[in-house]
């Protein structure tokens, strides 16, 4: 068993356990923090199965905002679950036992994992994005060349659903409630735990940097728009955790946010309108220098990586803040 | 067989156990956890068959000549951030219950619907 099975079937182990665990936990708030190690472990997980850009986001994602998201879920509603009827219990797991069977039978014309011979390492698309993509493009990470420029329609429509999942919460969460029972102004999930605040604040320059360089540095290492987005999501979210959503809001108001969300999804737009204006198709980054097509590619793709992490980076703080803010105006 | 295949069944099972989360429990915030579950491992199943042995991480490097496919990683790094912006969409919605019923728990919910129903 060489290094890779072995640490590759420890982490499936832990995940397994973990899943279990969530299911089985009655309270809810331990089914969050759960969560957020299952993240962790599948984040290393992906490390190990090579896709490095995938793990970043997921370790971002996964481990940081959407456990915070859950569990400021929890706190505007309820931590605790009531038992699950024995009715609900049997027929789910049947259909769980029966499409996993179901599942390992067809995984049976599968080509086996890593196997080299697989129609993924066959197709010539392969060949394209790997070999090919070095002389259209000039990016070495190959992911941020697909994502940008070869799939660039394909992320335009994702950055889209992002920018309307981020206007539904905001319409959900800043309407109109209910006539509140009573008004508490606490200070919402703030900590008075000085050890945190302190290496929070001192991290905190540290994670926008960071954004940063994954942001400008995704042509050439793993990173991107979306990576750089959810990073430097997690560090405003990080600070409102500590500081509470007034101090944060001096530097990042509500009203700049809601124009950022839609700022970003026009830049990425707008770099389309400008190829077809110089003469090219929509996204046709090689107009940007005709007599060099692959510097108008690196340039084109630097720019709509900029939309997406804007969009991305202010559609993340954007929901975080308008959980938080219901919370502490009910 | 088994040494090339477990990782999909193992991956199955994760799916699975978050579906289960999904139908067998009323909270709706324990079902978007299980979602989360389900969603996650589906990631992983898509990343697994992008995996090619002895292979690299898909950034062109001189010297190394295996790489493992980046269709996969594109699509799967975009989907975990459409993912969470969805989830709390999810999230959302079920804090607005929270507050018309007082409960995320549906069959609480439900039984309330029903009486309302027979008052009227």
């Amino acid at each position: 068993m060489s290094t890779f099975d072995l640490a590759e079937a420890v982490l499936l182990g832990i995940l397994i356990v973990t899943a279990v665990a969530i299911t089985r936990a009655r309270s809810l708030f331990v089914a969050a923090m759960l969560g957020g190690l299952f993240s962790l472990v599948t984040a290393s997980l992906f490390v190990l199965l090579d896709a490095v850009d995938v793990a970043l986001t997921e370790a971002a994602v996964g481990a940081g905002i959407s456990t915070v998201l859950f569990i400021t879920a929890l706190a505007l509603t309820n931590s605790r679950e009531a038992t699950t009827p024995r009715r609900r219990v049997i027929p789910a797991g049947l259909v769980a036992v029966l499409a996993t069977a179901g599942l390992v039978y067809a995984s049976f014309d599968l080509p086996g994992v890593g196997d080299p011979d697989s129609p993924v390492q066959t197709h010539p698309i392969t060949d394209t994005y790997l070999r090919e993509s070095q002389e259209d493009l000039h990016v070495p990470n190959t992911v941020t060349g697909v994502l940008a420029s070869y799939r660039g329609y394909d992320t335009l429509g994702e950055v889209v659903v992002i920018f309307t999942a981020g206007i539904g919460v905001l319409l959900l969460m800043l309407g109109p409630r209910r006539p509140a029972d009573e008004v508490k102004d606490r200070a919402y999930l703030q900590t008075e735990y000085r050890v945190l605040r302190v290496v929070s604040k001192t991290l905190m320059p540290f994670i926008l940097l960071f954004a940063l360089y994954v942001l400008l540095h995704g042509e050439y290492s793993p990173g991107g728009g979306f990576q750089a987005g959810v990073i430097f999501g997690a560090g405003f979210i990080l600070y409102t955790l500590m500081f509470g959503l007034a101090a944060v809001q001096r530097v990042l108001p509500m009203r700049t946010l809601v124009v950022l969300v839609a700022v970003g999804v026009l830049i990425y737009a707008g770099v389309g309108v400008a190829t077809m204006a110089l003469g090219g198709g929509f996204l046709d980054y090689n107009e940007f220098n005709p007599g060099n097509p692959s510097g108008g590619q690196v340039a084109g793709i630097l720019l709509i990586e900029v939309g997406v992490g804007v969009t991305v980076a202010a559609v993340m703080v954007a929901m975080f803040y308008s959980l938080v803010r219901r919370g502490v105006r009910r | 067989m088994i040494a090339t295949h477990y990782t999909y069944w193992i991956i199955f099972a994760l799916m699975m156990i978050g579906l289960y989360a999904v139908m067998s429990h009323g909270n709706l915030v324990k079902k978007l956890i299980g979602l989360n579950i389900f969603q996650v491992a589906v990631f992983m199943f898509f990343i697994s068959l992008g995996r090619v042995d002895g292979g690299s991480p898909p950034i062109i490097t001189e010297g190394i000549e295996v790489y493992s496919h980046p269709l996969p990683h594109v699509l799967i790094l975009t989907a975990i951030v459409v993912g969470v912006a969805t989830t709390s969409v999810g999230v959302a919605i079920a804090i607005r219950i929270y507050e018309a019923y007082g409960t995320v728990e549906e069959d609480n919910a439900l039984a309330r619907d029903a009486a309302e129903e027979g008052t009227q």
